[in-house]
């Protein structure tokens, strides 16, 4: 093996590596955001209002993500109706494409997680505040949102984990992530092992740093317990 | 016992999962083709390759008498698979280029092509003005190459895993302007059903490019052997016969 | 009906291919797991540093990156091993063994926790009690340890492998032809992408049922021994 390309299109992968994270940030922001009223309406009384989101969720952590994928970008723009409406300005780019793909992937994965964490709080700590005469603004704001989000913490950084694995498919729709540019650079260069193992060891070092960042957060979040985790099954 | 059976069977997958991993024999030759690249080479409804790529490598193997196979791989996978030796020989339209002979070698050509433009039916089209639209090819291509020399930072360039996807992109307006090989591209714009709605931009350039047979470097035997039966199959008038089948005029 | 153009023979039979090599990573992922688990609890310290090394970094690459190192990889590594014992003819490894490989590391990768967590959850008693009837440590093992750690471990082992049979989708890349691989054939030839790939879509969703419902019927069986009625 030859590892002088490796030095030579190290700048390359670097670049590839920034539009990964772009990919998974965004996403992930995004995914958040659509999750939870997607774990309410999941949790909600009436069982009509639950079949939605219980549907969503199972055809979306059902599937391949690479299947998603394709149907965001293929399969949308087959039909005219589609390419003539006023969301084609978006979906003509790839980028917009995958991130539509990895948000509704993620936030079918991350409501059950909030869901998860949302039942995870004892009843007994709501009835405590309700006792202690907190009104609900700050009964959320002081206790609820604190301790589901320290709940949530490991889940969601093995959520961030998993996607920033996953982003590795936006290079089947032509964009130069980290994956699709070590593969344009292979098309050169002919050297898949070298440039594929560069770009493993980059993605490896990302979520060490991802893994580290998370942990310090949670130490600091579950400071006053021992931690209290949720199993939340991972994702493809 | 619930847990012996199961052991058993994963044993059963395992043998088959390891029977995968075979010794070949030596005298055999495997082409690959890509099957995505009509109609030189695809792939039909029963799943198997089938064009004109596929049926020069039939000829080729009835005359040397070999014992041959014909795989088919993703485009990108093509060299790196022949250097490994998943394959043997890679019969899939790939143009003889500089980069190209640092890693394999080539026979003898087994016909010629050259890289044509290609866009929607109508619109202008002036090779200095491209900057700023969007161009498409297929990722390791001769084209992809041209475009990555000529117009990198100018012109939006997007490179497909294969040329299929390259169409569905150009129908579904994402790109502007496609860069390809101008046989294939003739023969979609005349058999495809949206072929009617796109043309010819300019003219076809690259002329010399030729079209051969990769092998593994020093893969001299072999060389040889193919060399002598593309002779023979243009000598005796299999290759026209062939030709016939695809196109009215020699692509040679 | 929908019209799949004469491709949906060609889909089953990706169905199938997809599922043979989901059992197939799913057995060499189990194994894995089980010494990913004991590795992780040796009490010799390189032994532990080799497991973690294996979870971490399969972990953090991505799985559409294992199978295609280790589909243009594995080749030559192996040729180089069998190289060292005088061999040098051709040795093939096609898309399904890699495919195998890289989803079985993946697999066992993750197993190798949920195992981990299980072992740890069989009270001390059990083996003490186990030691006391004479039992040697492969039997204490198959006898006593595995069927529990199995029970505690399988809710764990079908998510993954849910992940597993999705993850198979990535081996089309590099050519197996699996449901993928064959609905990306179907869009060539047609152009009809929503289609094939709704229709691909669903042929996983329905695999993943199959799954589920296999799983919880295992989980059944397996705590037999612990609820009546």
């Amino acid at each position: 093996m030859d590892f002088s390309v490796v030095v030579e299109y190290f700048p390359r992968l670097l670049e590839g590596a920034w539009v990964s994270l772009q990919l998974v940030l965004i996403s992930i922001v995004l995914g958040g955001v659509f999750a939870l009223p997607i774990a309410l309406a999941r949790i909600s009384p009436v069982a009509w209002i639950r079949a939605v989101p219980f549907a969503y969720i199972f055809f979306f952590r059902g599937t391949p993500l690479l299947v998603q994928i394709f149907l965001v970008y293929y399969g949308a723009s087959q039909f005219d109706a589609v390419r003539e409406s006023f969301l084609w300005p978006v979906l003509r780019e790839p980028f917009w494409c995958a991130i539509i793909a990895f948000t509704l992937n993620t936030s079918a994965y991350t409501a059950e997680i909030f869901r998860g964490a949302i039942q995870a709080i004892p009843q007994g700590e709501v009835e405590a505040c309700k006792v202690i005469g907190m009104t609900k603004f700050q009964m959320y704001r002081r206790v609820l949102l604190p301790r589901a989000f320290g709940i949530v913490l490991p889940a969601y950084g093995n959520e961030i984990i998993l996607m920033l694995k996953g982003s590795a498919l936006a290079s089947t729709i032509t964009i130069l992530d980290l994956t699709g540019m070590a593969r344009t650079i292979i098309a050169r260069t002919y050297t898949p092992m070298e440039i594929f193992l560069a770009a493993g060891a980059i993605y490896l070092v990302i979520s060490i740093v991802i893994i580290a960042i998370f942990r310090q957060i949670e130490q600091r979040q579950n400071r006053y317990l021992g931690t209290l985790s949720i199993k939340v099954p991972d994702k493809g | 016992m619930k847990l012996k059976k199961m052991v058993l069977g994963s044993a059963l997958l395992l043998t088959a999962a390891l029977s995968a991993v075979s010794v070949q024999a030596a005298d055999k030759v495997r082409f690959v083709t890509e099957g995505a690249w009509a109609p030189f080479n695809f792939i039909d409804e029963a799943g198997k390759p089938q064009g004109f790529d596929v049926d020069i490598a039939r000829a080729l193997c009835a005359k040397m008498e070999a014992d041959c196979e014909i795989l088919t791989q993703d485009w990108d996978g093509l060299i790196p698979g022949l250097k490994v030796r998943k394959f043997d020989a890679i019969i899939a339209s790939m143009s003889i280029t500089e980069d190209r002979l640092k890693v394999v070698d080539f026979t003898n050509k087994y016909y010629s092509g050259g890289l044509r433009f290609m866009g929607r039916v109508g619109e202008t089209f002036d090779l200095a003005k491209l900057d700023g639209k969007t161009i498409g090819a297929q990722r390791a291509t001769l084209g992809a190459q041209y475009l990555e020399d000529n117009f990198a930072g100018k012109a939006n360039l997007k490179f497909y895993d294969n040329q299929d996807n390259v169409y569905l992109d150009l129908i579904s307006g994402r790109l502007d302007i496609v860069l390809s090989d101008e046989l294939p591209t003739y023969n979609w714009l005349k058999t495809s059903e949206s072929g009617s709605k796109f043309e010819f931009k300019g003219d076809a350039f690259m002329k010399t490019d030729n079209i051969a047979i990769a092998i593994r470097k020093g893969d001299d035997k072999l060389k040889a052997k193919l060399n002598k039966a593309l002779d023979a199959i243009l000598a005796d008038g299999t290759y026209q016969k062939i030709n016939a089948k695809y196109f009215p005029f020699s692509i040679y | 009906m929908i019209d799949l153009h004469g491709f949906g023979d060609q889909l089953l039979q990706g169905a199938v291919v997809t599922l043979e090599l989901a059992l197939a990573s799913l057995f060499v992922g189990l194994i894995l797991g089980l010494l990913g688990a004991s590795a992780k609890l040796s009490s010799i310290a390189v032994i532990r540093w080799i497991a973690n090394g294996y979870t971490t970094i399969i972990r953090g690459i991505p799985e559409l990156l294992t199978v295609l190192i280790i589909y243009f990889g594995a080749t030559s590594v192996l040729m180089a091993i069998a190289g060292l014992f005088g061999y040098d003819e051709y040795i093939e490894v096609g898309a399904f063994a890699a495919g195998v490989t890289a989803l079985g590391l993946t697999f066992g990768a993750y197993a190798t926790e949920v195992f981990r967590g299980a072992l740890q959850s069989i009270p001390k008693g059990q083996h003490e009690a186990a030691i006391a009837l004479g039992m040697g440590p492969i039997r204490k093992f198959y006898r006593i340890i595995l069927p529990q750690v199995w029970r505690i471990a399988l809710p764990g082992l079908g998510n993954l492998f849910l992940v597993l049979l999705k993850d198979t989708a990535l081996v089309s890349v590099v050519g197996l032809d699996d449901i993928m691989r064959k609905a990306n054939i179907a869009v060539s030839s047609t152009k009809q992408a929503f289609l094939f790939y709704l229709v691909a879509a669903f042929m996983y969703l329905a695999l993943t049922i199959i799954s589920m419902v296999f799983v919880s019927y295992m989980e059944k069986r397996a705590s037999r021994g612990l609820t009546r009625g």
